[in-house]
């Protein structure tokens, strides 16, 4: 266990994350990467900005007195109250929110729709008190998925829109896993840990993305914690050790050539 | 299994998947025709990703393919469980059916928001009109002035003030929209705060309303008040109330949940009292209305009158009887 406690150490404690599991109807687990108050306060001004922005558009309809100062009003009502509501309903988050990658979802991960918008929008109200959200901000500081009072009320989370694998431009949505197949399998240790072996493999896959001294070192640390010696010393270094762990990732992904 | 079979049987139905989710997702900008006849496959492709997911999970294969694989399934889930969107027959439904049977469920509830709001109003009505002095305790000076200007007899147009004479009917309408839907929204809003907001906003309008209807009866400018707010008062003074009903629902939830813990509770009222304030804006948008291009007209003060009390009837039929199932008939709803 002493690889195992080295290389994954506590694997079994629950870590500190923002992550919300939630299970779909299918029975598997969807990760939900919930906002804090920093990029939502962010949001809220860049959503300010553009709703002054729209005022000024606006603002000429002021002179047309009567016809052009009704319309205005009623433009004013609709971005004080709805202007939130309907970007929401129907594309997931306002301008501002989508500028950060931010979407709001039920808190089952489902697209956010009506009745639960409004509430949290109307609810603004009480989150907005005593002055600029300072209700809303002790809600999000307090709550483990950062809600305020309105998210609360509605069932609604504030999360990360989901985030692309990183891809290289020749790509086309495959994975970068290429040193997984190409290197010649070798046999690795028996016995190795889960946590390990995952260690492994994620080195392979990320080999790519590492400048090649990096690639080095880290591999030359997995091999030495996949050494027998208790003082953790190899022979092997340098590209040499990350030929050596790329066998092995390869040996774990597809078994032996022909197998 | 080993990663890299399982990789290489399943590589064409993630790619037949992937393409199916491009357009599902980029449908609104471009749906691809040739695409619609393989819709129906996605469900099915998608639970397979489901599984195909938790089986790299189960399995330990490379956290980078299991990264991929929960991408993909997390970019699906909503395609397929999104609500559907449509505006005019829900509505008019909302309108028939469930905003009145929601309103009767919380009938006590409504009850109080009408207690706190008719009963200050009727009391400070009647005591304005016997002292005139009593309206200065709720008004500034200058408000009670500009009050006066609004309904006096000698006013081309009631219920704008002299500086509003000259302004049309749409630009009340506007001024009315977001005044009063405002205000509604408010009034629901503060019932967060334990429900005091809402029963503070309540009473607060109802000694408003009650002082000025009393004061102005009192000056002898009744002739002008009452055939003006006759008309919109059934809608507006309803919503208001309505709302504030909202909000004690979510008061209520928070301070006496019953069997729930106070979020669980806070969740299910919110439900119910969002339909509610939806349906009083509803009425507050038809009470501008009224406001705005029937209540300032021309019309005979018996012509108001009668629009007024139909408007009563209306509005109480409506809340007793809309969407209520046929005698007899199976209560599917």
């Amino acid at each position: 266990m002493h690889i195992a406690s080295a290389i994954g150490p506590r694997t079994q404690s629950v870590p500190v994350d923002t992550v919300r599991l939630n299970e779909t109807p299918e029975g598997v687990d969807l990760g939900l990467r919930v906002a804090g108050p920093a990029p939502r306060a962010l949001a809220l001004i860049a959503d300010g900005a553009i709703r002054a922005i729209v005022y000024l558009v606006l603002s000429p309809l002021m002179v047309l007195s009567g016809f052009g100062l009704g319309l205005s009003l009623i433009a004013a009502f609709l971005l004080d109250w709805l202007y939130p509501v309907a970007f929401e309903v129907f594309s997931g988050a306002t301008p501002g929110k989508r500028s950060l990658g931010l979407m709001v979802v039920h808190d089952d991960g489902t697209p956010v729709g009506l009745p639960a918008s409004l509430i949290r929008n109307l609810l603004r109200v009480v989150d907005f008190l005593p002055l600029f959200y300072g209700v809303g901000l002790l809600s999000t500081l307090a709550d483990r998925d950062f809600r305020r009072l309105g998210d609360l009320a509605a069932g609604t989370l504030v999360v990360y829109a989901q985030r692309r694998p990183r891809q290289t431009p020749g790509q086309t949505g495959e994975r970068t896993g290429a040193a997984l197949l190409d290197a010649p399998p070798r046999q690795p240790p028996l016995g190795l840990p889960l946590a390990t072996q995952q260690s492994i493999l994620a080195f392979c896959e990320r080999s790519d993305h590492l400048s090649a001294p990096r690639r080095i070192e880290l591999a030359e640390t997995l091999l030495a914690h996949l050494s027998a010696s208790p003082d953790g010393r190899t022979d092997t270094r340098g590209l040499a050790a990350v030929e050596q762990v790329q066998g092995y990732g390869s040996w774990l992904a597809q078994g032996r050539v022909g197998d | 299994m080993r990663q890299g079979p399982f990789e290489a049987t399943h590589a064409t139905e993630w790619a037949d998947y992937r393409r199916l989710l491009a357009d599902l997702e980029g449908r609104a900008r471009r749906p691809d025709p040739t695409v619609d006849r393989e819709l129906a496959r996605f469900p099915a492709l998608y639970r397979r990703l489901c599984a195909h997911y938790a089986l790299a999970r189960t399995r330990r294969y490379a956290p980078g393919l299991i990264a991929q694989l929960h991408d993909l399934v997390r970019r699906g889930y909503p395609c397929l469980y999104r609500r559907r969107l449509a505006w005019l027959a829900p509505t008019l439904g909302f309108m028939a059916t469930t905003f009145p049977r929601t309103l009767r469920s919380h009938a006590r509830v409504c009850a109080l928001a009408a207690a706190l709001f008719f009963l200050p109003a009727a009391f400070m009505g009647l005591a304005c009109g016997q002292d005139s002095e009593l309206i200065y305790s709720l008004m500034s000076a200058h408000q009670v002035t500009e009050l006066e200007s609004m309904y006096d007899p000698g006013a081309a147009k009631p219920g704008r003030g002299a500086d509003r004479q000259a302004d049309t009917d749409f630009q009340m309408f506007g001024f009315y929209v977001m005044n009063n839907i405002g205000i509604g929204f408010r009034t629901f809003g503060a019932g967060l705060l334990l429900g005091l907001g809402s029963v503070l906003i309540l009473v607060f309008n109802g000694l408003t309303i009650g002082a000025a209807a009393g004061h102005l009866t009192h000056l002898g400018f009744g002739s002008a008040f009452w055939p003006f707010v006759s008309g919109h008062s059934p809608f507006e003074l309803t919503a208001i109330v309505i709302s504030g009903a909202a909000g004690l629902l979510l008061g209520r939830a928070l301070l006496a949940p019953g069997h729930q813990t106070r979020l669980g509770a806070l969740r299910a009222n919110a439900r119910d009292a969002v339909v509610l304030v939806g349906g009083a804006a509803l009425m507050l948008l038809l009470a501008a209305v009224v406001e705005a291009f029937w209540s300032s007209g021309g019309a005979p003060a018996g012509v108001k009158y009668l629009v007024g009390a139909l408007g009563w009837v209306a509005v109480t039929l409506y809340f007793a009887l809309a969407g209520r199932a046929a005698p007899g008939a199976d209560h599917g709803a």
